[in-house]
């Protein structure tokens, strides 16, 4: 059963039909019990970062998320609240990987980064079973993690950013694995079977 | 490398997709779900998907075909038609959509794109306007291109990504429908004073004037209905046309 946690900054809607795709269990939740008991968990993202740090408090999931010991996966501005802090609205994360988030600043690039964009990936990882550097994925998102000690897979704007990470049971994806076509639903099959 | 992306666009009236000539003359060009279905599997980036009478009849935007769209494609989709309020959004969102392309509303309701952005982040809103030329300005036209409003397009632009919008979507009124090309002189002006990605729209009409936008213009995307709906250009072969003409796209 996966957990894929609904707390009102979210794209609930397309990840589910990715894991129908799948054919897994999944709850969508923002309830303690659901997401002690799965075995899995989603922890999807969109919007402005302060704002869903505010929801996480709302719903009382921040310390929850920062204890869990089963595979965790964060997308988008998922993946960015996993980090210690975030320069969007200047706000403390879930600090589960040691690093910050910046926004694009390079010269000649547009903001946001939007599109479909190409991985490189740098250090082997379950994530990835199946999938080759140089495949394209579909990116949205304004301020990004930099390179990092965690760092699996990274992609060029302006600068190498971290297009995904893990550390232990935590997994982020700067991507929208469930926009990105087979490639995208790949990573998610590797999620759920693999990690 | 960030690749050009090729979004068709559907533009729905009734749960079907049709298309006209300069906004008007609307002829049936299919189902939304099966023709959303075609483009994903043919590559297709990207999808807008138009409500195009919301706004005239103050309908609200079919959350049921949305759903059903989104239920076949693992690609992004972009919805717009009659979206006046958050609560509008929030519904389009939540029923699979990644982006809402906003027009007439924000035009009375500049707020709305701020209170939009700041909710739902800037990568989810879409300013889409529809510009004319008048005598020599670019002049806004809103419901439907039926309404000249008093702004000027470029002024326009800058003040929807001031405020928060995360792309442009710009349709050429006098190029819509004809197939005479894209109004590359316009879009090179607005791609130079705004720093948010542009989409092209109106005028596709053969394979080469996705080229001559890519080359000659910043324009991030191009859009297109009618080429690909009656099956004139298909998207695959759209693509390896431009990557051999060195034009980085997803194959």
């Amino acid at each position: 059963m996966i957990a894929l946690i609904d707390y009102g900054a979210g794209n609930t809607a397309s990840v589910s039909n990715v894991l129908k795709d799948l054919d897994v269990d999944y709850v969508i939740t923002k309830k303690e019990s659901d997401i002690c008991n799965a075995d899995k968990i989603i922890f999807p993202g969109v919007g402005e970062a302060s704002y869903a740090v505010r929801k996480l408090h709302l719903y009382n999931l921040f310390n929850l998320l920062r204890i869990m010991k089963k595979p965790f996966l964060g997308i988008c501005l998922g993946m960015q609240l996993m980090c210690n802090e975030s320069d969007e609205g200047n706000v403390k994360c879930l600090g589960l990987f040691p690093t910050g988030c910046k926004l694009f600043s390079e010269p000649g690039i547009k903001i946001p980064h939007m599109g479909w964009n190409q991985i490189e990936i740098t250090k082997n990882n379950p994530l990835f079973d199946g999938v080759k550097s140089g495949e394209y994925f579909y990116f949205a998102h304004s301020y990004y993690v930099p390179e990092n000690d965690y760092t699996i897979a990274e992609t060029g704007y302006g600068l190498n950013f971290t297009s995904a990470m893990n550390k232990d049971n935590f997994y982020g994806v700067q991507f929208h694995p469930e926009k990105s076509g087979l490639a995208g639903i790949q990573v998610m099959r590797n999620f759920v079977k693999k990690c | 490398m960030i690749t050009k992306r090729i979004i068709p666009c559907l533009d729905v009236k009734e749960g079907r997709v049709v298309k006209g000539t300069n906004f008007i003359n609307l002829r049936d060009a299919g189902s939304a779900v099966e023709l959303a279905e075609r483009y994903y599997n043919e590559g297709a980036d990207e999808l807008v998907f138009l409500d195009i009478t919301a706004s005239e009849e103050k309908r609200k935007t079919l959350l049921k075909l949305v759903e059903d769209v989104a239920s076949v494609i693992r690609i992004p989709f972009t919805v717009g038609g009659g979206i006046s309020e958050l609560n509008d959004i929030d519904n389009l969102l939540k029923a699979g959509s990644d982006k809402v392309s906003l027009n007439t509303q924000i035009v009375y309701n500049p707020e709305l794109i701020t209170r939009s952005a700041k909710q739902f982040g800037s990568q989810a809103i879409v300013a889409a306007i529809d510009v004319k030329k008048t005598d020599n300005n670019y002049k806004v036209f809103v419901k439907g291109g039926k309404e000249e409003t008093d702004k000027s397009g470029i002024e326009w632009c800058r003040e929807c990504e001031d405020r928060g919008a995360g792309e442009i979507l710009l349709t050429s009124m006098d190029r819509d429908g004809t197939k005479d090309g894209y109004d590359n002189g316009f879009l090179k002006i607005l791609c130079a004073s705004v720093n948010i990605p542009v989409i092209a729209s109106g005028g596709a009409g053969a394979k080469e004037h996705f080229l001559t936008t890519f080359k000659e213009t910043n324009a991030d995307a191009c859009l297109a209905a009618s080429l690909f709906h009656y099956g004139e250009l298909g998207i695959k072969e759209l693509k390896e046309y431009l990557l051999k003409n060195n034009i980085p796209v997803r194959i």
